[in-house]
């Protein structure tokens, strides 16, 4: 019996799912968020909401979590209340799975349900300024909490599905994700440092983009680097990896809306 | 003495096949074009992020570019340390040298997964090109 086939099938039945960590993971003392690896002025920039870029969305969405919406013409404070208080926690504890659906949805997709099913109005686009922006807000209330997505038997193969796809080579370059974020993360790629990839600040304000963009968006910047077909928007796999990834993220603070070079 | 020959499997269609190329020990031997490279193209594909990508990765005696990788080994005396058969395999198909390698396989097509529709088929560089490549490389004596 291999230790591959014990890991899999028999430990997470006797030892619960803490089996999901692997030798080759990055230790808990060495978790760093992007943040981290910044200079002190993009750091600076981030830290104070009057400079932060990312602050104007979240301004926008907390005016969208009022606009009643659809033809059931609700607004999310309709039935969530405050966000300070129904949404503080949410963000780090997302993708979460979905019983109705059988599978983990992501913040975004959340709010794209609560759009369809309460509000009977249409999904935002992603990657819309109005899924930004309520996507930000959502995700603000949430700042300073520890990440923490459900590790359980529902959502342990996701997590699994996830990791195999980050430690899968792909694409004409023929690089994992794993070969940068787990093995040569703190290096030096042309002068940027790899960071260890965790997603404690999406939305994120990238001073590449000029504009605030979601973890899919930059899931596919990487794969696009790797000359790999990126995942579309809205697909399993790119769920499956930000479960992972924020699963593998768990205990650092979410820092929504981060800014990140 | 190992002796692999390696032909090209099918191209995508208008595209050339990769060239044949034999593998002996832990060199490719023989020019993929027959003729030897020219050191200052390679120079300049080696400098050029979207073609060489090797500083991505690598640093080296080039004190006048900017941000350079430290990813891999620097490149100063490559070409003291390796002949330039040697320095041919490493970039045609590094994995033949180290499976787990991260520097990607310069002139191989097969065995990728999920390779973006623009790059299906075709080699990161084209034979006349790493041809160029190893005459840079083998310039660099210290
Ligand atoms: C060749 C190296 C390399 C590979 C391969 C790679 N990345 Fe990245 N990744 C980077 C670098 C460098 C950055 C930081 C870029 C910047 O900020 O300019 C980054 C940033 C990220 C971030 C943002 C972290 C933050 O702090 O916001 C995430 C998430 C990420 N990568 C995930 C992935 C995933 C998932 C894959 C595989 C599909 C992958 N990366 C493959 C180099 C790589
Ligand atoms: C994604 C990373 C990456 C890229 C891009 C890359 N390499 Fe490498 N290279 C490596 C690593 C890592 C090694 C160390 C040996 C190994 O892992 O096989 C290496 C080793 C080498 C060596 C042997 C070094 C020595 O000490 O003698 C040479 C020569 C070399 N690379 C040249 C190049 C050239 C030229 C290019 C571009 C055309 C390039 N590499 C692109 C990662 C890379």
């Amino acid at each position: 019996m291999t230790a591959a086939f014990l890991r899999v099938a028999i430990l997470p039945l006797v030892a619960g799912f803490a089996s999901l960590a692997l030798a080759a993971d990055i230790p808990t003392a060495e978790r760093r968020s992007g943040s981290e690896f910044m200079g002190p002025e993009t750091r600076a920039m981030q830290d104070d909401d009057t400079t932060n870029p990312g602050m104007l969305w979240v301004l926008d969405g907390e005016a969208a979590w009022r606009r009643r919406e659809g033809a059931a013409d609700k607004s999310c404070a309709d039935c969530h209340g405050y966000a300070q208080t129904s949404m503080n926690g949410v963000a780090a504890r997302y993708p979460a799975f979905d019983a109705a659906k059988g599978r983990p949805v992501d913040l975004e997709e959340r709010i794209n349900m609560c759009r369809s099913e309460q509000q009977k109005a249409t999904p935002l686009p992603f990657e819309s300024q109005a899924l930004l922006a309520l996507t930000a807000y959502v995700g603000r209330q949430s700042r300073g909490q520890a990440i923490a997505v459900a590790d359980d038997a529902r959502t342990y193969p996701f997590i699994a599905a996830g990791r195999e796809i980050f430690e899968r080579r792909q694409g004409q370059l023929d690089l994992s994700c794993a070969s940068c974020h787990d093995d040569n993360w703190g290096k030096k790629l042309a002068g940027a440092p790899v960071p260890q990839a965790h997603p404690t600040g999406y939305p994120t304000y990238r001073l590449e983009w000029q504009t605030l963009g979601s973890l899919q968006r930059r899931l596919r910047n990487c794969m696009i680097g790797m000359r790999a077909e990126p995942y579309a928007y809205g697909t399993a796999e790119n769920v499956d990896l930000e479960l992972y990834l924020m699963w593998r993220a768990r205990g650092l603070a979410i820092e929504t809306p981060a800014v990140r070079p | 003495m190992v002796v692999l020959a390696c032909s090209a499997a099918a191209a995508a269609p208008g595209e050339p096949a990769l060239r044949s190329f034999a593998i002996v020990g832990d060199a490719i031997p023989d020019s993929l074009t027959g003729a030897p490279g020219d050191a200052a193209r390679g120079r300049a594909i080696v400098f050029n992020r979207q073609v060489g990508l090797c500083l991505l990765c690598h640093s080296g005696p080039f004190p006048d570019e900017k941000f350079q990788g430290n990813l891999a080994p620097d490149l100063s005396g490559a070409g003291a340390r390796s002949s330039i058969g040697q320095l041919r395999l490493r970039l045609v198909d590094a994995s033949r040298l180290n499976p787990a390698t991260i520097m990607p396989s310069y002139y191989r097509t097969e065995g990728l997964t999920r390779v973006a529709p623009a790059f299906v088929g075709k080699p990161i560089l084209t034979a006349a090109q790493i041809e160029d490549v190893v005459a840079f490389l083998a310039t660099l004596q210290e």
